[in-house]
């Protein structure tokens, strides 16, 4: 009964609107790809069929009356003002659809809620603006940044098929597994979002929520950040890559070694203009959002980076200054310690969040070599790896 | 006193000028300004939609970086709500209250005055937020932290706006209160009053208990901004889901706040163009008074996504599935004031006719999105946009243009202008849902709110929504030209322009004079 | 006069044109404009708070003034008199709801966040989650306020200021205004022994506002209720300098009641931040 709806729904609803053959039109949710979202799926053609029946049934009472009951037909209103008995059948009737309505939705909501038996668990955190993934029984994290170049936002370039549905790096798990995904965010809420999941669960900063997916069908899954998280909010999308078990154990593998090769990498030491060049694809993925990718910031609310710029909030201004980065109401370039400190421990009490723990130490050392040589700062000084190192404090 | 003993020499004379809107102890004045200030607020938030539907015409970031436009849609949501709205239902409240239960003036005419004039006090800051430092507050109109604690300075001007308009709203309502309670011409019991008067009664009740709530939930954010408490954050035993429960505490009791009233303009509306008794008077207050109850009870059907347990989850929503209950029992009652009536189509009630679909449109989708599961794939996307614009728009806005064409003649002692009320009337109407309608489909299909650029395949029905806002937002300019040329002149009322109408403002005359029911009027 | 009030009291009385609102709403967007600038840490902020704070104190003198005057005039009827009770229990509704959403916040972090917390081993693995708590990320150790020294002493010290402002309106009842006159001494009193001993345990906390969890609910409950009683002991001076007029009958004198069921209302608030504040830690 109820796949029939599922499929016949659409259809109806489509017949009923003439569409162009190029437009991309759809009206009813995304096709899903977990047992949940199928139920999401079925659930919510079902309400919405109980209420188009009840509203054809109202409301052609209604437009009959109107249609009978005018005045310039000469109908003449009769008086009456009550009628118990109706009164109580049109009350207790809506009593029991909507129990009939409770009742598949309670069984929909334990299963959703029944975290039991996951075959692997994977961290979640969301930041302004991107996400970070930890795989905890495989000892991997990194982060997920939109992949769309600023050039197609800014209307410079053509739009590409999945405009603001791209990241860098994706979400990779196995398909036929039950994954539990444990959410929490570093300063605002987000929310991880996967339509095709039935999945959107709030990642709350010094909270830990629990959702979990299983999907069957390799692909890709996309998705959106769904909670107002500031001026990056658009801007982090979530995709998940679904692939056989022994494509994701090849794909663990080759994180690993990256990884080892990113250890590797921050024992070197580099050129100004190697750390620059790397330093500029750390900043526009990590820092553009508030910074801009011209470092002149959004006036009044994220500073500058340029010496020599104007701020306009004080309060920020000041702490900068505290920091030898202000001076006099302007920006200046401040010691190379304290710009380090800066990007690993952040700002208390401004959007300025401590970086560190989400950049490797060759990451941080090109962004900030890239911000104190570019856009007429001259610095000239270079941060390597290893010195960012030595401030990292031991984890434990 | 001396001054005082003056006025009350020739009490029937009053200050003329400027000095009547300053000073005003008089409740039509006071309504009057209400009403104006609401629509310049209407017209100032509907402008910002305006730029909002601008931006998302096509995708890209065409004319406002996602920092402004944040700024537009949390703008447009508080001044909707606390600017339009809110005030509007206050006017209608001021001039037809005592009007419909024949006392003088409200109980407190000074303490009136000010509850009006602490408006645009908040209106002050909130608009002068725009030009600080930062600009205005752009973390959404739910205010939630920790968003809420980056901002600049506008948000603490936000914060002082809503205190204000808070203490506005709460001396309104016991003003509202003590006239209903206090104030009702000899003979006019309790289950006799017009349904107006008995839903502003709730209403006003509803914020008294809520307004304060949310004074305490901002103030909270305060101290969390500046003086270093931990009231929303987990580092110090704090937890940012605990102000969503405080908000929501006052938020879903502020919606039935927004659409009582309107319920009670409907059902002044309809039996007198059905030329018929209201159906179900008693079910009427009944089911007015189970709303309120319930209201409190259903909060965290807003925050199915931030991590409740299953029984929570559960209560919340088997208690909002309850809502539809009283709330289709209205509907029933208003078909049945229809059935049989001898039914006219003014601008009133075809504006009435239509609130009634289209705000059951907006309560079916409240249903849809009371299912924890399906609102769980719809939470913060546009099917939520759709859904409230149903209620809000089309169910309280709505209702307060009929609420004014069907008064205006009282107000004005001229008719408004038929054919271009109606002209209005569709224009609206047909402009709004082809505005509204389609956000349903883009909510299902995955379309985020509050996002200032999306995704390729949500183009096709952006650029229509757009369109279609324009010319929504340019018929409500039509309106304004209505209410003045109708303020200017027109066909003369008489005391009773509409033969179906038996309310006690309909036996004053049109305008009714300064001071009305000096003495009590017969109530039989 | 006496004719012109005939006919305004008639039915019920409508004041004249004022001025009052209007300053009043100057008054608070001025203290509401300056404690923004304030907040951006620019000092002038405070000039402009102190502008509308003598703005708004003028107002209250004038409109109250204007309000007893119209009162001993004796242009208020029995229905205006029955106004004035509804407005002012409904007032009072709207500060029970007040408080309510701040003891609402003091309950959800005990019996939801804290708890919650404790269990989140995943980002805070040393915290307990017990009350009371500073949270798990303040390092800081403080003890909570014990109930048994100050705060018992002060619960004594408002209940006995109940029953003497009850004392007091017996005898304005039975028109002996000795006894009133003491019994609003007395309350009064009463009211800033509360205070001052509140003052006093607030410099002796080994806690502040910033504490977490349990100092921001207790500075906030406590506060906001130091501050109705700091505004009720204002009123009850405001009433005993009427009552030195010679103001209020046996009869009528509403003004009086309004501001007894004030008072009543901070103390039960009061025994409930006992409880659960003080008490039950």
């Amino acid at each position: 009964m109820l796949c029939k709806i599922r499929s016949a729904l659409p259809t109806i609803i489509i017949s009923l609107f003439a569409t162009s053959a190029h437009a991309d039109y759809q009206f009813n949710l995304q096709t899903a790809a977990t047992p949940i979202a199928t139920e999401i799926y079925d659930l919510h053609n079902l309400i919405l069929l109980v209420c188009l029946i009840i509203f054809v049934i109202v409301f052609g009472v209604m437009f009959y009356s109107l249609y009978k009951h005018r005045k310039s037909v000469g109908h003449k209103a009769s008086q009456f003002s009550h009628n118990t008995k109706l009164e109580i059948v049109w009350t207790i009737i809506p009593f029991f659809i909507l129990v009939g309505m409770a009742f598949p939705t309670t069984q929909t909501i334990l299963r959703m809620k029944n975290v039991e038996g996951t075959d692997m668990s994977i961290k979640v955190t969301g930041r302004q603006w991107y996400w970070e993934y930890e795989y905890m029984d495989a000892g991997i994290n990194y982060v997920s940044n939109l992949a769309t170049p600023r050039d197609q936002i800014d209307n410079k370039a053509e739009k590409t098929a999945h405009y603001l549905l791209e990241v860098d790096q994706p979400m990779v798990v196995p398909t036929g597994k039950k994954v539990r995904l444990l959410l929490t965010a570093s300063d605002v809420i987000h929310a991880w979002w996967i339509p095709a999941f039935g999945v959107k669960q709030d990642a709350i900063p010094g909270f830990i929520n629990e959702a979990w997916f299983q999907v069957d069908k390799p692909g890709i899954y996309r998705g959106q950040c769904a909670e107002l998280c500031g001026v990056g909010h658009g801007f982090m999308p979530i995709v998940v890559e679904a692939m056989p078990q022994e494509q994701y154990d090849a794909w663990l593998k080759s994180q690993k070694d990256k990884l080892a090769a990113t250890a590797e990498a921050a024992t070197k030491d580099y050129t100004l203009d190697e750390l620059k060049i790397r330093g500029e694809a750390v900043f526009n993925s990590r820092c553009a959002a508030c910074h801009q990718a011209n470092g002149q910031g959004i006036p009044g609310v994220f500073p500058p980076l340029v010496e020599g710029a104007t701020f306009a909030n004080q309060d920020t201004l000041k702490r900068l200054a505290e920091r030898g980065f202000a001076k006099d109401g302007k920006i200046v370039l401040g010691p190379k310690d304290k710009h380090l400190d800066i990007v690993m421990h952040g700002i208390p009490g401004t959007a300025m969040q401590a970086l560190g723990e989400q950049m490797t130490d060759l990451e941080v050392a090109a962004v900030i070599t890239y911000e104190r040589n570019n856009w007429g700062n001259k610095a000239g000084d270079v941060l390597q790896p290893s010195e960012v190192a030595t401030v990292r404090k031991p984890k434990g | 006193m001396a001054t005082t003993t003056m006025h009350d020499a020739h009490h029937d004379a009053h200050p003329t000028g400027v000095m009547r809107w300053l000073t005003s102890t008089n409740h039509k004045d006071i309504g009057t300004l209400y009403l104006w200030f609401s629509f310049l607020m209407f017209l100032f938030a509907g402008g910002l939609a305006m730029l909002i539907r601008a931006e998302l015409f096509q995708p890209g970031l065409q004319f406002f970086q996602p920092n402004l436009f944040n700024q537009f849609t949390t703008m447009h949501g508080l001044i909707m709500i606390f600017g339009a709205i809110m005030p509007a239902f206050v006017g209608f409240a001021n001039w037809q209250v005592p009007l419909m239960i024949g006392a003088p003036d409200m109980a407190f005419p000074r303490l009136n005055n000010w509850s009006f004039w602490l408006l645009p006090a908040a209106a002050i800051l909130l608009l002068v937020s725009f030009l600080v430092p930062g600009g205005a507050v752009a973390g959404g109109w739910t205010m939630y932290p920790p968003l809420f604690i980056q901002g600049g300075m506008a948000y603490d001007m936000t914060i002082f706006a809503v205190h204000l308009m808070g203490l506005s709203s709460i001396m309104g309502s016991i003003n509202i209160i003590t006239t209903i309670l206090n104030m009702r011409t000899p003979g006019m019991t309790m289950m006799r009053m017009p349904i107006f008067v008995w839903t502003w009664l709730i209403t006003a009740f509803l914020l008294i208990s809520a307004m304060p709530v949310l004074a305490s939930a901002v103030t909270m954010l305060l101290t969390d901004r500046h003086f270093g408490t931990y009231f929303f954050n987990a580092a110090g035993g704090g937890d940012p889901v605990m102000f969503q429960h405080i908000f929501w505490f006052f938020g879903h009791p502020e919606v039935y706040i927004m659409i009582l009233p309107a319920f009670g303009i409907l059902s002044s509306i309809i039996p007198t163009f059905s030329r018929k008794p209201l159906f179900g008077y008693d079910s009427m207050v009944y089911a007015t008074a189970a709303i309120a109850v319930l209201s409190f009870t259903v909060w965290a059907h807003h925050m199915f996504t931030v991590g409740m347990p299953t029984a929570s989850q559960l209560f919340f929503m088997y208690a909002t599935m309850l809502i539809a209950i009283p709330t289709g029992v209205k509907v029933f009652n208003w078909t049945a004031t229809m059935w049989r009536g001898s039914i006219s189509f003014e601008t009133p009630m075809l504006f009435a006719i239509a609130v009634v679909c289209l705000f059951t449109i907006g309560g079916f989708s409240g249903l849809v999105l009371a299912i924890v599961p399906v609102d769980i794939q719809l939470q913060d996307t546009y099917y939520v946009v759709a859904h409230f614009h149903y209620v809000l728009f089309s169910g309280a806005a709505m209702s307060i243009m009929a609420g004014v064409y069907y008064w205006l003649p009282k107000w004005t002692g001229h008719m408004y202008d038929e054919t271009l009320g109606k002209w209005h009337f569709w224009l609206t109407t047909i402009a709004f849902n082809v505005t509204f309608f389609p956000m349903h489909f883009l909510g299902l299909a995955g379309m985020p709110r509050r996002i200032p650029d999306y995704a390729l395949q949500f183009a096709e029905f952006n650029m229509l929504q757009s369109i279609s806002s324009f010319v929504l937002g340019a018929s409500q300019l039509l309106f304004l030209y209505i209410v003045i040329k109708c303020i200017r002149g027109g066909v003369p009322a008489g005391d009773r322009p509409w033969e179906g109408a038996d309310s006690l403002e309909w036996t004053l005359s049109s305008p009714p004079p300064y001071h009305s029911f000096e003495t009590a009027p017969a109530f039989k | 006069m006496q004719t012109i009030e005939q006919t305004n009291t008639q039915r019920y009385y409508v004041p004249a044109p004022s001025w009052w609102p209007l300053v009043g709403s100057v008054a608070l967007l001025l203290l509401a404009s300056g404690f923004v600038i304030l907040l951006q840490n620019n000092p002038s902020g405070s000039y402009v708070m102190i502008a509308g704070a003598l703005i708004l104190i003028t107002m209250l003198f004038g409109w109250f003034g204007t309000v007893i005057r119209e009162s001993v005039g004796g242009l208020f009827n029995d229905q205006v008199d029955l106004s004035y009770r509804w407005g002012m229990g409904w007032f009072i509704f709207s500060e029970v709801m007040f408080f309510g959403a701040l003891f609402g916040a003091l309950f959800y972090a005990r019996v939801i966040t804290v708890p919650e917390l404790g269990d989140t081993k995943l980002l805070w693995p040393n915290y307990e989650g017990t009350w009371p708590t500073a949270g798990p990320g303040v390092k800081e150790t403080f003890a909570a306020m014990p109930a048994w020294g100050i705060p018992a002493i002060n619960t004594l010290i408002l209940l006995t200021s109940g029953a003497t402002v009850t004392w007091a309106h017996w005898g304005l009842k039975n028109d002996n205004r000795t006894q009133l006159k003491i019994g609003l001494i007395l309350t009064i009193l009463l009211g800033a022994i509360f205070i001052t001993l509140q003052i006093h345990e607030y410099s002796s906390a080994t806690f502040t506002f910033q504490t977490g969890i349990y100092g921001a609910t207790f500075y906030i409950l406590t506060g906001f209720h130091g501050a109705h009683v700091t505004l009720g002991a204002i009123m009850l001076a405001v009433i005993l300098g009427r009552v030195y007029a010679g103001h209020f009958t046996p009869e009528r004198h509403f003004a009086f009641e309004a501001v007894s069921w004030y008072w009543h209302f901070v103390d039960v608030v009061w025994l409930l931040l006992f409880v659960f504040v003080y008490w039950l830690i």
